[in-house]
């Protein structure tokens, strides 16, 4: 196996891990901002108890996220110094400016929340929740300020084999900067509700700790209606944006082969690279074309239009993108379905929503994987767009050390998954009022003293 | 002064910063085994440095970023060279991080037991190497034309690099005990108060033997500090924390111990950084080695993010600071945690 192979496969699996936690930190902290904001108005306990409930579990994932985020930012330097070297005057700066101005900020203040909740004032309190959130907000900003000048670099001049900043502002707002923050940020909205949508569901279905389901299930609702209408026109923005500054990675998203006016926007398919054709594909007709120019004439360039050495990898760019539509559809079918409840009044007690709720629940951190596979996959070959392939990127290494280092992060990371759903299940099964599992009595440290 | 240097030294500053903060708490998670005797005292360390440890562990990743930026090449070479040793404190930090959270959560002995020994493992190890690490860029380490590492693993692991790793490891148990001394009262100050005592003899021998053998082996860093004697007040700052440390022991001032122990580690980080200027990665064969100059970023970039770090970094250090105060005194592990 090829160390470029390898550190490629480590990179891929890394991130998906770590990609799991920022949507779900940034959505739970938003809700919990607003939770936050109606104890601070209103007073009411019940919003105070959401709180601490709700922070105890996103603590334990902010924690998690914090140490494979780590991991992210040492592996450029570490299994792709051929990219440091070509990128970095322009792609270190973001990833600094990250530090400075948005994880300091998030981890101080989930510090000060979490030892020091009762210490603080309640104005205080309610301002360290919206910086926790902000926090994570422009965390996301920063990082995919860097990950999208790999896909629309713009503001660059290459000098000595480097590529050399001309602009900052420009390469910060590059083309696809925006549409792809406002996307991921709303996907990360959509992630946190869905999840407190599921616990709360949990609760109502056991009847148990009822009043923070209740009230939890019904901002969180209420909160993804939101995000959910807002995505649509996020999503098609960003799709906008792919055809026109990216149109390979648009036509493998589309199964596009031949070069097209009145292009159709696809529906279904089964691509064929062999053959360099789309089997059985049924879309739209001229409706591609239409949304990308707005004009049903206008011609779409094909994946033949590319040399076959520059084509990205088709069918996992083609199935990530058309599978996280589809689940896009049932996301908005099944807050249409609890807003339809919940006017009705009826939202608690129908239990077919509240296990539709449950199982869907960590359904959307797929679904922000696969966008993030579509958007990566959908690059290749190049590690920045048009100007450096993948292949001529990697550290030079000796591939088994990759492999060991591979074998070590599957290893440590099934633990640490382990880890986080153990403590997430420990905390939803601790507000049910039964013990998860039976205190060893010989050496415990009587738990009234660590303020549970 | 250019940017070249201005960068230099923040991104030293940035390293200091890191030192100070997460030596505190990666100290107190090396000395947690010997200090932590009972279930009560376990809880008070780790709750000395519970609101405190993720936000010091971003130090790292800004001081990374801003070699990143800063460096590139810096970066591109020493990351990819010490491959297996980068791993290695990524693997300890992310056990480090894991264990803090489970072990609160944890109700069976057995499984409290794994996770101290994997918490202060995940300490110490990182304590450890960081210094290792330094004694190789500062010694300088064998690089091809490219700018890439060509040793392997085990050519990190010299005589020289192992002292400085002692040297360092010993600087954050010295932080972590007074750390402690700072937040605890009673038995377990005692006890940290009596390990201080030990971590400071052991500390002064081995800075001793680590600055003879380094006027012996590395004489290259000693060049600036004949150029410009006044540079040595840096290095100063080591001999002036060693004695004002144990008379502030000795006189109960914690706060002034945290103080002199924490002039000790910028000290180190200063004394290595003004030798080695302006190389940054110094090469076996000189012509090699990355300096400040054929490393660097773009003027421009460098501009940017002086700005950038003018405006951040005075209002990080505002609600730092400002936290800080919110938690101090002793510790108080009637408060929530994780």
């Amino acid at each position: 196996m090829d160390a470029v192979f390898l550190s490629r496969l480590q990179f891929g699996l890394t991130a998906f891990f770590h990609f799991i936690f920022p949507p779900l930190t940034i959505g739970l902290a938003t809700l919990i901002a607003i939770m936050e904001y109606f104890f601070w108005r209103r007073r009411e306990e019940i919003y105070d108890k959401m709180v601490r409930f709700w922070f105890k579990i996103f603590a334990i994932l902010f924690a998690v996220g914090v140490a494979t985020g780590i991991t992210m930012e040492f592996q450029f330097g570490t299994n792709w110094s051929e990219y440091s070297k070509f990128v970095g005057d322009i792609f270190g700066a973001p990833l600094a400016a990250e530090g400075v101005f948005a994880f300091f900020l998030e981890s101080t203040f989930v510090g000060l929340l979490l030892f020091g909740r009762d210490k603080i004032s309640p104005n205080m309190r309610f301002l360290s929740s919206v910086l926790v959130a902000l926090g994570s907000t422009m965390s996301a900003f920063w990082i995919i300020v860097a990950n999208s000048w790999q896909q629309t670099p713009v503001a660059f001049k290459i000098e000595g084999g480097r590529a050399i900043l001309t602009d900052f502002s420009a390469a910060i707002f590059n083309p696809s900067t925006l549409p792809r923050f406002f996307h991921t940020v709303d996907a990360a909205y959509i992630t946190g509700a869905f999840f407190v949508m599921g616990i709360s569901a949990y609760y109502l279905l056991k009847g148990k700790n009822v009043e923070i389901g209740r009230k939890s299930l019904k901002t969180a609702l209420i909160f993804a209606l939101l995000a959910v209408l807002v995505q649509f026109a996020l999503g098609h923005s960003h799709s906008v944006q792919v055809g026109n500054t990216q149109p390979a990675k648009m036509a493998a998203f589309e199964g596009l082969w031949e070069s097209t006016a009145y292009a159709p926007l696809n529906i279904i398919g089964f691509p064929d690279t062999q053959n360099e054709v789309t089997h059985l594909s049924i879309g739209v007709p001229g409706f591609l074309s239409w949304m990308l120019h707005g004009d049903v004439n206008a011609t779409v360039p094909g994946l033949k239009a590319f040399a076959p050495n520059e084509r990205p990898m088709i069918q996992a760019s083609f199935w990530s993108y058309r599978l996280m539509i589809m689940a896009a559809g049932w996301f908005a079918f099944l807050v249409a379905w609890g807003t339809y409840l919940l006017v009705r009044g009826r939202l608690y007690n129908n239990r077919f929503f509240l296990y539709a709720a449950f199982v869907s629940m960590l359904m959307p951190v797929l679904v922000n994987e696969l966008g993030w596979m579509a958007a990566e996959f959908g690059r290749q070959p190049w590690i920045v767009y048009g100007l450096l392939k993948t292949n001529a990127a990697a550290s030079p290494l000796p591939a088994y050390q990759i492999l060991l280092t591979i074998m070590l992060f599957v290893l440590v990371y099934s633990g640490l998954l382990a880890a986080v759903f153990y403590l997430i299940r420990r905390e939803v099964q601790r507000a049910l009022g039964e013990r998860f599992d039976k205190p060893d009595n010989a050496d415990t440290f009587p738990s009234h003293t660590l303020g549970r | 002064m250019d940017l070249n240097t201005i960068w230099f030294l923040l991104v030293g500053v940035l390293i200091t910063g890191y030192a100070i903060l997460d030596g505190f708490d990666l100290g107190v998670g090396s000395l947690y085994l010997l200090l932590g005797s009972t279930e009560e005292d376990k809880q008070i360390l780790l709750h000395s440095i519970g609101p405190f440890w993720d936000g010091n562990e971003v130090w790292l990743l800004t001081g990374a970023g801003a070699i990143f930026a800063a460096f590139p090449l810096v970066y591109a070479s020493v990351f990819s060279g010490f491959y297996l040793a980068m791993m290695l404190v990524l693997f300890a930090l992310i056990l480090r991080a894991v264990s803090v959270e489970l072990r609160e959560q944890a109700e069976s002995l057995k499984w409290r037991r794994r996770l101290d020994i994997m918490f202060s493992l995940g300490s110490f190890l990182p304590a450890l190497l960081f210094g290792v690490a330094m004694g190789n860029i500062a010694r300088g380490i064998p690089l091809d034309a490219a700018h890439n590492y060509t040793g392997g693993f085990f050519h990190l692991l010299n005589p020289y690099a192992l002292l400085l790793g002692l040297v360092g490891l010993f600087a954050f148990l010295l932080q972590g005990s007074s750390y402690v001394l700072l937040k605890t009262a009673g038995q377990l100050q005692n006890r940290a108060r009596s390990y201080f005592t030990r971590i400071w003899t052991a500390f002064v021998a081995l800075y001793v033997l680590a600055t003879l053998y380094t006027y012996a082996t590395v004489p290259a860093l000693f060049t600036n500090y004949d150029r410009y004697p006044w540079l040595y007040l840096v290095p100063l700052l080591i001999p002036a924390g060693l004695v004002v440390a144990p008379l502030m022991v000795k006189a109960a001032r914690h706060g002034w111990t945290f103080v002199a122990t924490s002039a000790i580690m910028a000290g180190l980080i200063g004394t290595l950084g003004l030798g080695m200027f302006p190389n940054l990665v110094p090469a076996l064969e000189p012509g090699l080695s990355l300096t400040i100059y054929n490393a660097s970023s773009s003027p421009l970039t460098l501009k940017t993010m002086l700005i950038i770090a003018l405006i951040g970094v005075p209002i990080v250090l505002f609600y730092t600071i400002y936290v800080y105060r919110v938690f101090r005194g002793k510790v108080d592990v009637n408060t929530s945690g994780y």
